[in-house]
């Protein structure tokens, strides 16, 4: 599979407001993809889309089709709880589970799948802090609260958890902004690592994360997708006006 | 002269400053910081004086309750006096013949009416909730929510009516008898079946508990972010068991709603007297049988006391119930305060 | 049946069950609701309307003395548990800071969950020893039931009226009690005017204080040292009465009664409802 994403005619509404309009993208798999663009554009919208969590909201409402692994999650027949297992989602807020401990809130996902052996769960858990660079700082106390982190770790502890269920898929919606630059150092690494097994799709209001983080970028304005090509490209050469425009920090 | 200029710019102490330097007054600054203290002071004083009267009245919830403890205690006396603790413990209850009295099986017959509605009235209520929170789009919840509350403003005393002439019959016919034709081997279902009695009187109870558990509840699952409904949702969980992630961040504040409930359940009067049977025992015979509860002996036996003790022997049972009452009431309240912090905290993070 | 499916089943029948609680909870509604309405208009006619309660053995009656005496003892009531409502109230919204607002909040709501027979009690042994059973214990032992409500329901609707309200008040110097007064009271009234209908409500339908304060009364009022008949208590003594015309004049009593009070409170709610939109 090339192509992990194939987002087909994409159009999305809150309620009578569109805020995309007819959006195709094919998202490369086993890259960091990073979506940009001034606030509003939609780029928060476009990544909900693609685990059909923008639907949950009352009055929203999607058209079009998001081809993964070739087939459309926006058909009938598709169960859209079994799609949003396939991929993990880390949100602007880290949002740990604060009644549950480190090692449950990693779990979390395990157990809802019926994972009960307190061996694999040891395992998987180590494992994925591990790869969430958090298991130095939390191995000798998992019990401690999940609230009880620092931001930065919290959110490494959100990714570990998203991890957990061993998804095909990250999805990070603007995963730093909450985040001071340290933390932030660590997880720009965190996620280049990720990108060696993960396909991971990055919404950053922040320019040069994105040219420092992603292999590929698309930028969009107000609903629409303006221009997506690799990183190097979009950044070195763009070929609308309104990328440069923006790149350059003349708006947005 | 100088050092005034360099204190004034402190506003801190300006008033300060200000009445040291009145002896001084050609400079404009000082006469402008007059002017305004001086007003400043004229609103103090009517404002003290308002804030002063509108505390007063607020406080006047302290004497309330604080005479109350009096009144209370003081019109128990001669119970207090001649029974001491073994009323507490004390089972008999003989107003004509021997002048005993003893609210033990009171206690008891409150203490386990309110534990029937508990059982049943909070599993309902936690659905409802739920139901209305999690499952229903807003819409729906408000409309449905207002009819529930409808529940609450219905007076105790017309669940009572309906209680003697429409459901007691029901259950008695439809649910009572059949239970005990089939299960009428064990104790609980034995006995004869009139329809009213302990089992009749915890329904009824937590019919009128839903609304306030449910709404308690309802409040505290609302106040949970939805930044952890989406963490839930992320992972690929069911609406069912985003529901149970969300029930467990609220969970204090679902503690205090059933605290709340069985706050009201404890101190219900007329709906419980007029279906529990008013029978004086330390335990029913069955959950058909009659018994009585603290509110229920004083409804009912409160215009026929003739004597003084008898008087009394009320009048205590009131104060045990005052500070079951209190206790429960302070508890849930903590409780219900400490969730709202413990989420907005959280919240903060 | 794969793990997967038996979540759908789980997650399914929960969801269900969740609503099977609400019907639950609401069918007693509706057959209180349909008993009373049913069973109530049919005694309604003008002798119910006019005529006071009757003796034992007597036919006929009706509650014109019960709604006389209802009216009367909520009003006394009011006279005394909304001003001292409304100026509490009006402390814990403007002075919330003060050290002594949180414990008068507190033990408001902590009283606001009493039995309203303590309270009678308490006015039993603070009044009826002295005065005897009468109105006027009554009426005290309601007004203290609705002070916790006009406390809370007051301060709440005075808390709504932004703080550029009284901000602009204060710039243009008007001290602070003077826009508390005027001002603020007046942006609230609203939600006060409600919270008072919903009090007027809670207690009108009250009737264990009535019984240890009043006891049962079969004629007009007669005077602030005696006591008053109560529609709420009516329907008590009717209720357990083995006469079938006192019954019905219960059934007849509980539906005045719920007219009253649902009328309130769903006229109350849907008001407040449209100040949300």
């Amino acid at each position: 599979m090339f192509y992990k994403f194939e987002i087909e005619n994409l159009n999305a509404w809150f309620g009578s407001k569109q805020v995309l309009k007819n959006i195709n993208i094919k998202i490369r798999e086993k890259a960091v993809t990073a979506i940009i663009g001034p606030s509003g554009c939609g780029k928060t919208t476009l990544i909900r889309c693609l685990n059909r969590m923008h639907e949950i909201v009352p009055h929203a409402r999607v058209s079009g089709k998001v081809l993964f692994n070739g087939i459309d999650i926006y058909a009938e027949d598709v169960d859209p709880v079994q799609t949003r297992r396939k991929m993990g989602m880390v949100f602007q807020k880290p949002n740990p589970f604060p009644m549950m401990s480190i090692y449950d809130n990693v779990a979390a996902g395990l157990k809802l799948n019926g994972v009960r052996d307190k061996k694999r769960l040891n395992e998987v858990v180590e494992r994925s802090l591990k790869m969430a660079i958090l298991w130095d700082e939390v191995k000798d106390d998992l019990n401690k609260s999940g609230a009880s982190l620092s931001g930065g770790q919290q959110q490494r502890l959100c990714i570990a958890r998203a991890l957990a269920v061993e998804p095909e898929v990250m999805l990070m919606d603007e995963p730093a902004s909450a985040l001071d630059p340290i933390a932030t150092a660590k997880l720009e690494v965190l996620i280049r690592m990720l990108a060696k097994d993960y396909t991971v799709v990055i919404v950053t209001h922040n320019m040069q994360q994105a040219a420092r983080v992603s292999d590929f970028t698309a930028f969009l304005y107000l609903g629409e997708l303006i221009e997506y090509g690799s990183t190097k490209d979009v950044f070195e050469n763009p070929k609308n006006e309104l990328t440069e425009k923006y790149i350059t920090g003349q708006f947005g | 002269m100088g050092n005034n200029y360099t204190r004034v710019k402190d506003t801190r102490h300006q008033r300060e400053t200000v009445m040291k330097s009145q002896q001084k007054p050609s400079i404009f600054i000082h006469i402008l910081s007059v002017r305004i203290s001086k007003i400043l002071k004229n609103f103090s004083k009517g404002d003290n004086v308002f804030k002063l009267l509108t505390a007063a009245v607020a406080s006047s919830i302290f004497i309330i309750i604080g005479l109350m403890v009096y009144e209370l205690t003081k019109g128990s006396q001669l119970s207090i006096q001649r029974f001491g603790i073994d009323f507490l413990v004390g089972t008999k209850w003989d107003p004509a013949i021997s002048q005993i009295f003893g609210a033990l099986p009171l206690i008891l017959g409150t203490l386990v009416t309110s534990a029937i509605a508990l059982l049943i009235g909070v599993p309902i209520s936690l659905g409802i909730g739920l139901a209305l929170s999690e499952f229903s789009p807003k819409r729906f919840g408000f409309a449905v929510s207002f009819l529930v509350e409808l529940l609450a403003a219905i007076p105790s005393v017309i669940y009572g009516l309906w209680g003697i002439f429409t459901l007691i019959p029901f259950l008695r016919n439809n649910v009572y008898l059949p239970l005990h034709a089939i299960f009428g081997f064990i104790p609980l279902f034995s006995g004869t079946v009139y329809g009213g009695g302990v089992l009749t009187s915890g329904i009824v109870l937590a019919i009128m508990i839903i609304p306030t558990v449910s709404a308690v509840s309802r409040d505290a699952f609302s106040a949970v972010p939805n930044t952890q409904r989406e963490a839930m949702i992320s992972l690929g969980a069911t609406k069912w068991e985003t529901a149970k992630t969300v029930m467990s961040y609220a969970r204090t504040g679902v503690i205090g709603a059933i605290i709340l409930g069985l706050g009201r359940a404890v101190g219900e009067t007329m709906a419980v007297t007029m279906v529990i049977g008013n029978k004086f025992q330390l335990l029913p015979a069955s959950l058909f049988d009659a018994w009585y509860t603290m509110a229920a002996i004083i409804a009912n036996e409160f215009t026929e006391a003739t004597y003084d003790l008898y008087v009394n022997a009320l009048i205590e049972v009131g104060l045990v119930l005052f500070f079951i009452a209190l206790i429960i009431n302070i508890l849930a309240r903590l409780i219900v305060w400490r969730s709202l912090r413990l989420v907005r905290g959280i919240a903060r993070e | 049946m794969d793990h997967y499916t038996i979540r759908k089943i789980i997650d399914k029948s929960m969801r269900i069950l969740a609503y099977l609680a609400l019907i639950v909870a609401l069918v007693p509604l509706f057959s209180i609701l349909s008993g009373v309405i049913l069973k109530g208009a049919s005694s309604i006619n003008i002798d119910f309307l006019t005529q006071p309660s009757p003796t034992v053995g007597e036919a006929g009656g009706g509650v014109a003395n019960a709604i006389q005496g209802t009216l009367i003892t909520v009003g006394l009531a009011s006279l005394i548990g909304i001003p001292l409502g409304l100026i509490s109230g009006i402390f814990l919204s403007e002075y919330s800071e003060a050290k002594i607002s949180s414990p008068i909040r507190f033990f408001n709501d902590v009283l606001s969950g009493f039995p309203s027979i303590v309270v009678g009690i308490f006015c039993y042994a603070l009044i009826v020893r002295t005065i005897g059973f009468s109105i006027t214990a009554a009426a005290f032992a309601l007004s203290i039931i609705m002070i916790p409500i006009v406390t809370r329901t007051t301060e709440e609707a005075m808390k709504l009226v932004p703080a550029t309200v009284r901000e602009a008040a204060i710039a243009l110097g008007v001290p602070k009690w003077r826009t508390t007064v005027s001002v603020v009271l007046s942006g609230a009234k609203k939600g006060i005017a409600t919270g008072i209908l919903l009090a007027v409500a809670r207690i009108a339908g009250e009737s264990a204080p009535v019984l240890v304060t009043m006891g049962y009364w079969r004629w007009w009022f007669a005077g602030l040292n005696q006591p008053v008949a109560s529609l709420a208590l009516n329907i008590y003594i009717f209720a357990i009465s083995p006469f079938e015309n006192w019954q019905a004049l219960a059934w007849g009593s509980a539906l005045v009664l719920v007219i009253l009070i649902l009328g309130i409170n769903v006229t109350v709610r849907t008001l407040t409802r449209e100040k949300y939109k």
